[in-house]
C-alpha cells in the first residue's frame, strides 16, 4: 500500500516512537496502521521494533463489502504467524474472522535520505519473537479501527457511542438496529482520532484470541495452489543451477565449459565468487558456476556436463572427528576459557565441602539445516529497480544485500516475501540472494536461481558440534552446591562482525538451568575454530545444552538412587522469581509446574517399576517453560517410543491449535534429529549429500502421537513458542532409553550410539 | 537461444506444397486435460509439470524424490515426478495436486482431513503426503498404524502425528466433521 493512493488523515502517538494511524484508502476503505519514528532513546522493548522508522505498519483495511484485509508483516516459515498476528488483531476489532483475508506485507521499506526506513517494523520469521513484539501494537491497530466505525454509527444513529456495541463486523444499536463494518468504513475514515488511544478490550471478551483456528493458508496448501518462491515466476526468467566448489574457502582452478554450452537451452555460463571482507551470509557462500538454460531440466543437464577442477581452501584440512578431539582436549587441558560466561560464588571452594561430586561428558554432533524448500531467489533488475522473490525469515537483512550489489536506493528495491518452506535459521542468511543478484547482473533477463538438494546439503552454515564437560558438587543433604559447566564449541557468531566477546552468546545461554539455583556456579566456554561455515540454527544455544544439563540431572539422581522428578522438584526449590541476566525473570514455580503435569501425564509413579523406560526433561527460554516426558520400549535392538507428553506454559496463548502444531511440530524434530542425525566431514569435505545421508526420521520411528498440555496462563502476556519444545524432547528420550536398556548416551546422533554399546 | 537462419524457400508453380508433418509429441493425460509434450522426451515430468504447465503444487524433493515433496498419481498409484521421462508417459494419465479436488472447487476427503486436523507446517511437503496418503487410502480403505509407517515422506516441521490423525479420519468417514 503506498502513499500515493490514499491520504494521510490523522494519528494518536502510541508512545515515543510509535504512532497509530489512520488513512482513507480508496473506494470508501478504512485503514488503520503503526507509523514508528526514531528516537534517539528508546526504550528497549521498542527497540525490537526495528532500528528506524516508518510510514504506514501492520495494518488492517476494511472495505466498503465488508471484506477485512489483514496484512501480516513476519515471514511464514511455518510457525503459523500468518495466522496469529492477523488474529490479534481482528479480536480487537470484533471482526467476523470469515471475512478476514490475510496478504503477507512482503518487506516494507521507505527511502530515508539514502537510508531505509522499515515501514513495519520488526519483520523476521521463525525467531519465537514475533508475537510477543506484536502482541500490543496489533491490538491498538483492532482497537483503533474499532472505536472509529462505533463512532461513525453513533453519529448516524444520533446516540452516543457507548450506547453501541460491535459483534462480528457488525455494530449493534440498543433497538437492535445494525450496521456492517462495511457500510461505515467510508465515515470512520473521516473521523478525527482520539487524542489518546482507546481503552483495549477486556480480556474476558475476546472471541477469536485464546480459540483454536486452521492455518490461514491450509485450503491454498492443500490445493497446491500456495506460491512458494520456487514456484514464483516473472515469465521470461532464466533458470540458474549451481555447481559450488567443495571448500567454501576453495578456489577454481579449471573450468571447460564447451559440452555445458552445446547442452540444447543453455544460455550461459557464469562464475561466481564470494566478496572479500563480507561476513558469512550476506555474500556468495562458496566459489561457484551458474548453468543459465531455459527450463530447469536443461539448466540440470548443462551442469552434469561441466567439467570443474576445484581447489581446497585451509578448510580442506578439517574434519569433524579432529575438530571434536580438539574440543576434548582443550577441555581436558588447564588452558583458560575464551569466555567466563557465568561466575557465581566459589566453584573451588565448594568443593571442598562436597559431600559427593560427579561428572559427565557429553558430545553432539555438527548439524545441517535440510529445509524442504531448497535455497532459490528470483529476481528481475531494471535500470532503476530490483523486485525479488525471497524465501526469506529476514527480509530486511536481504534488501541491504540486494542495497550494497545493485546501489539501488533503498524504495527502488521490492521484495516479496511469500510463505517459506522451512527456514530454521537457515533463511536469515542471504548468501543464495548474492548469488541471484549476481548472476542476473551477468544477464539482460529475470533469473530464477535454485539450488539441487545436494547443494544445499554440502553448502550449508551448519550447527557446530560440541563437547560439554559437566560436574556437579552436592551437599550432605543432596543439595546442589557446585555447579561447572565447560563447552568447546566452534561459534555461529563468528566471521560475522561479532566481536570476540560476545562468539560465546551463539553457544551457551547465561541464565540456563541451573544458574541461579546452585550457589556456585560456573559456565566456561572454549572457541574452536574452524572454516567450515557455521550460522545460527533452531532452538540454539538451548538444544545442545538442554541435552547435557538435563542428562547430567537425571545421572545425578541415578546416582544418589533417586526418582529424578524428585531431584529436579528438590533443584527448584520454592516457587519464586530469579532474575535472568538479559532482563525479565525466570519463576522456579512455573517450571516444577510444567514437569510435574508431563510427570502426571505419563504416570510418573510406575518409573521404577514400568517395563518400559520413562524419561523427564525440563527448560526455561525467555519466560516460557517446558517439559517432556517420554516412554520408550526395547524390543530386541529396534527402539519404539512409545509415548511423548509436552507440557508448555507460554503465557497468554493466541491461537491454542497453532501453539499444539508447533509444540508437537518442534518435538518431532527434535526427536528426529537427536535419533538420527550429524553432519561429518573429512578433508573438509561434507559426507553428507541428501536425505539418504541425512535421514530425518520416517513416519515409523516417530511416536503416534505427541500429548500436548498447554498451562492456562492467561494472566501474562504472550511469549514466543516456535521453538520452545526442542530442547527438552533429546534429553527426555536419552533419560528414557537409560531406563529401558541400562545404556547411558552421552553422544547424539542417540541411534547410532545405541546400537554402538548395546 | 539459437539463432534462427533465414532460408530461400522456393515456390513451385504447380503450388503441390505439402504442410510439414506436425512434430511428434508425447500425448498424455493431466488433471483429466490432454496434453502433447514436443520437447526433449527425456525431460522428467517435474519439471514439464513446473516449468511448462506451471503446475507448481507439486514440489521439487530432489533426486528420486527422496522427502516425497514431487509425489503424483501416475494411473492411480504414486510415483515421483522426477523419476518419470515423460517418453514413458504416452497415453498416461497423471493426476498432482490440483487436481485432487472436484471441478466445483469441493476439497477431496484427504484434503478435507488435512485442513480438519491443521496437518501441515511450512505446507510444502503437503502436496507430496497428500498424494501418498489418497495413493494409501485406495489400497487400504482401512490403514492401520503400520501401513500409515510405510509412508515415504519427510517433513521437519513435525507434521507426522497430524498427518496421521488425518488419515485415520478419512478411514473413518469423518473427513469435514466436528
Amino acid at each position: 500500500m503506498s502513499n500515493d493512493r490514499v491520504t494521510v488523515h490523522n494519528q494518536i502517538q502510541l508512545s515515543r516512537r510509535r504512532f497509530l494511524q489512520v488513512l482513507a484508502g480508496t473506494a470508501g476503505a478504512l485503514v488503520v496502521g503503526i507509523r514508528m519514528a526514531d528516537a534517539a532513546d528508546a526504550p528497549l522493548p521498542l527497540a525490537m521494533l526495528g532500528d528506524t522508522f516508518n510510514d504506514l505498519g501492520a495494518y488492517v483495511r476494511i472495505d466498503a463489502d465488508g471484506n477485512v484485509l489483514i496484512g501480516a508483516r513476519d515471514p511464514d516459515t511455518g510457525t503459523g504467524v500468518a495466522t496469529s498476528l492477523p488474529r490479534i488483531i481482528a479480536d480487537e476489532l470484533d471482526a467476523d474472522w470469515n471475512r478476514v483475508s490475510v496478504v503477507s506485507l512482503g518487506l516494507g521499506v521507505t527511502d530515508n535520505n539514502g537510508q531505509p526506513r522499515w515501514t513495519y517494523g520488526r519483520q523476521i520469521g521463525g525467531s519465537g519473537g514475533a508475537i510477543p513484539a506484536a502482541w500490543n501494537d496489533l491490538r491498538h491497530v483492532g482497537a483503533l479501527a474499532r472505536w472509529l466505525l462505533l463512532q461513525a454509527a453513533a453519529r448516524r444513529l444520533g446516540v452516543p457511542a457507548s450506547n453501541l456495541r460491535c459483534d462480528a463486523g457488525t455494530v449493534i444499536a440498543p433497538d437492535g438496529r445494525r450496521f456492517t463494518y462495511g457500510s461505515l468504513a467510508a465515515d470512520a475514515s473521516k473521523i478525527a482520532l482520539p487524542a489518546s488511544v482507546p481503552l483495549l478490550k477486556n480480556a474476558a471478551n475476546y472471541q477469536l484470541i485464546g480459540k483454536p483456528v486452521g492455518d490461514v493458508d491450509a485450503r491454498a496448501i492443500v490445493t497446491g495452489l500456495t506460491r512458494y518462491a520456487i514456484d514464483e515466476h516473472y515469465g521470461d526468467e532464466l533458470i540458474a543451477v549451481l555447481a559450488h566448489c567443495p571448500w567454501a574457502d576453495g578456489t577454481l582452478a579449471q573450468i571447460d565449459t564447451t559440452d555445458t554450452l552445446a547442452v540444447k537451452g543453455v544460455l550461459k555460463v557464469v562464475q561466481l565468487k564470494p566478496e572479500p571482507g563480507q561476513p558469512l551470509g550476506s555474500t556468495v557462500i562458496a566459489p561457484a558456476v551458474a548453468v543459465l538454460a531455459v527450463d530447469t531440466w536443461s539448466a540440470l543437464q548443462g551442469r552434469e556436463k561441466l567439467k570443474l577442477e576445484w581447489k581446497p581452501g585451509a578448510s580442506g584440512g578439517e574434519s569433524s572427528n579432529a575438530l571434536e578431539q580438539r574440543a576434548s582436549a582443550l577441555l581436558a587441558g588447564k588452558t583458560d576459557p575464551t569466555t567466563r560466561v557465568r561466575n557465581d560464588g566459589d566453584v573451588e571452594a565448594a568443593s571442598k565441602k562436597a559431600a559427593r561430586r560427579l561428572e559427565a561428558t557429553y558430545f553432539q554432533p555438527w548439524l545441517g539445516h535440510a529445509t524442504a524448500e531448497p535455497m532459490n531467489c528470483l529476481v528481475r533488475l531494471e535500470k532503476d529497480r530490483a523486485s525479488l522473490v525471497v524465501p526469506t525469515q529476514a527480509p530486511q537483512k536481504a534488501w541491504a544485500v540486494v542495497q550494497r550489489l545493485t546501489g539501488l536506493s533503498p524504495a527502488q528495491i521490492d521484495i516479496r516475501v511469500p510463505r517459506v518452506g522451512g527456514g530454521y535459521g537457515r533463511r536469515l542468511d542471504h548468501d543464495y540472494v548474492a548469488e541471484a543478484v549476481m548472476v542476473a547482473k551477468a544477464v539482460d533477463k529475470p533469473v530464477r536461481l535454485m539450488w539441487t538438494r545436494e547443494e544445499d546439503f554440502d553448502h550449508d552454515y551448519y550447527q557446530s558440534g560440541s563437547v560439554h564437560h559437566l560436574s556437579v558438587i552436592l551437599d550432605r543433604k543432596r543439595q546442589l552446591l557446585g555447579w561447572n559447566q565447560r563447552m568447546a564449541s566452534a561459534s555461529a557468531l563468528a566471521h560475522r562482525n561479532t566481536p570476540d566477546n560476545r562468539l560465546w552468546t551463539s553457544e551457551l545461554h547465561a541464565d540456563q538451568l541451573p544458574a541461579a539455583l546452585v550457589p556456585n556456579y560456573r559456565s566456561d566456554w572454549y572457541a574452536l575454530n574452524s572454516a567450515m561455515p557455521r550460522g545460527p540454527m533452531r532452538g540454539m544455544p538451548h538444544t545442545s545444552n538442554a541435552f547435557a544439563v538435563e542428562s547430567f540431572i537425571d545421572e545425578i539422581a541415578h546416582s544418589m538412587k533417586e526418582d529424578p522428578l524428585v531431584t529436579h522438584l528438590r533443584m527448584l526449590g520454592e516457587p519464586r522469581e530469579l532474575p535472568l541476566s538479559v532482563g525479565g525473570t525466570f519463576n522456579t514455580g512455573r517450571l516444577a509446574n510444567v514437569l510435574k503435569l508431563v510427570a502426571d501425564r505419563i504416570e510418573w509413579k510406575n518409573w521404577l517399576h514400568s517395563v518400559n523406560g520413562l524419561g523427564i526433561a525440563c527448560w526455561h527460554i525467555d519466560g516460557a517453560y517446558v517439559a517432556h516426558a517420554i516412554e520408550v520400549a526395547m524390543q530386541n535392538q529396534k527402539l519404539v517410543i512409545q509415548r511423548v507428553v509436552c507440557a508448555a506454559d507460554v503465557g497468554r496463548v493466541i491461537n491454542p491449535l497453532g501453539l499444539e502444531g508447533q509444540l508437537a511440530g518442534a518435538t518431532l524434530d527434535a526427536l528426529s534429529t537427536a535419533l538420527n542425525l550429524a553432519i561429518t566431514f573429512k578433508d573438509g569435505l561434507i559426507q553428507q549429500h541428501n536425505y539418504k545421508d541425512y535421514p530425518l526420521a520416517s513416519m515409523a520411528q516417530l511416536p503416534n502421537a505427541v500429548e500436548v498440555i498447554v498451562v492456562p496462563a492467561d494472566d501474562r502476556p504472550p511469549a514466543g513458542a516456535s521453538f520452545l519444545a526442542m530442547p527438552t524432547a533429546a534429553p527426555a528420550l536419552a533419560n528414557a532409553v537409560f531406563r529401558a536398556s541400562a545404556v547411558r548416551v552421552r553422544r547424539l546422533p542417540l541411534m547410532k550410539e545405541l546400537l554402538r554399546m548395546l | 537461444m539459437a539463432p534462427v537462419q533465414a532460408q530461400a524457400v522456393t515456390v513451385t508453380s504447380d503450388s503441390s506444397i505439402v504442410p510439414e508433418k506436425i512434430r511428434d509429441g508425447i500425448d498424455l493425460e493431466i488433471n483429466g486435460e490432454h496434453y502433447r509434450h514436443t520437447g526433449d522426451p527425456q525431460m522428467p515430468l517435474l519439471w514439464y509439470l513446473r516449468d511448462v504447465l506451471r503446475l507448481t503444487g507439486t514440489k521439487y524433493g530432489g533426486e528420486h524424490g527422496q522427502n516425497g515433496a514431487d509425489l503424483v498419481l501416475l494411473d492411480g498409484k504414486a510415483v515421483s515426478a522426477i523419476d518419470q521421462p515423460m517418453t514413458k508417459l504416452a497415453g498416461r494419465q497423471v493426476v498432482t495436486v490440483e487436481g485432487l479436488a472436484g471441478n466445483d472447487g469441493s476439497l477431496h476427503p484427504v484434503q478435507q482431513a488435512f485442513v480438519d486436523e491443521d496437518a501441515i507446517g511450512c505446507g510444502y511437503c503437503t502436496p507430496g503426503w497428500l498424494i501418498a496418503a489418497v495413493d494409501l487410502l485406495r489400497r487400504k480403505p482401512n490403514p492401520g498404524d503400520d501401513d500409515i509407517d510405510r509412508l515415504p515422506n519427510l517433513c521437519r516441521c513435525g507434521c507426522q502425528t497430524r498427518v496421521r490423525s488425518a488419515i485415520k479420519r478419512v478411514a473413518a468417514g469423518k473427513a469435514g466433521q466436528p
